[in-house]
């Protein structure tokens, strides 16, 4: 399955990026974590929530969305 | 008046006060009002290791933050009898003293918009995808984090 990512804030600071789009096997949420810290540096440190489709999920969550962003703590207004 | 389709709440950089000021004359022909409440957030130039905030840089998830936006509405307008509502807030760079955030609640009595504004601005707190990168006189920065 092909998955966009989404980094921001301080997750994007430590991939590099804001997105990308990586082919995966993994089928739940804390297997592409694994995946993730392997690739990231520096990633296992922060603190951070996943979104798919654009809702909060859990690390047992099942990847079934185009979809995944790494979210910062949140700091609106 | 409910809205189906999620808006675009954010505007770039500062929410100025003749956009405010606009906003509350608009509301003179909704003559079914009888009180307005507003929320208006103001980047804080807060001392941090003896460094000085002179601005906050934001950043959002926009499509899941004007959903977020968008479910805080449709609950609002559940929970509280309101006429209208409205939520602005930044991206990009808003200066210590400059708005950041503008919500604008009007209801036929006042006791009810005191209450929705508070719930409206605490779900926008703790459920909306929004960043903030505090950045200091001498251009380092620091992420902020909501509490």
């Amino acid at each position: 399955m092909v998955v966009t990512l989404k980094y921001f804030g301080q997750i994007a600071e430590v991939t590099q990026k804001e997105e990308e789009q990586i082919e995966i096997k993994e089928t739940l949420i804390s297997e592409l974590l694994e995946l993730l810290y392997s690739k990231y540096d520096g990633l296992k440190s922060k603190d951070f929530q996943i979104a798919q489709n654009h809702e909060l999920v859990t690390n047992e969550t099942a990847i079934s969305g185009a979809e995944i962003a790494l979210l910062p703590p949140f700091a609106g207004g | 008046m409910k809205d189906k389709k999620p808006k675009n709440v954010f505007r770039e950089g500062p929410i100025s006060s003749d956009f405010i000021g606009n906003s509350i004359y608009k509301h003179q022909t909704k003559t079914s009002i009888g009180a307005h409440n507003i929320f208006l957030g103001q980047v804080r130039a807060d001392e941090i290791d003896g460094k000085t905030v002179a601005a906050i840089d934001y950043t959002a998830y926009e499509d899941m933050a004007n959903q977020k936006f968008h479910d805080i509405r449709e609950s609002a307008f559940e929970k509280f009898e309101l006429t209208c509502m409205h939520i602005y807030h930044s991206l990009g760079r808003v200066n210590a003293g400059e708005i950041c955030l503008f919500v604008f609640v009007s209801s036929p009595r006042r006791k009810v918009v005191f209450e929705a504004l508070e719930y409206i601005v605490e779900a926008i707190k703790a459920d909306v995808p929004v960043f903030g990168k505090e950045i200091f006189e001498d251009e380092t920065h620091k992420w902020k984090v909501n509490n």
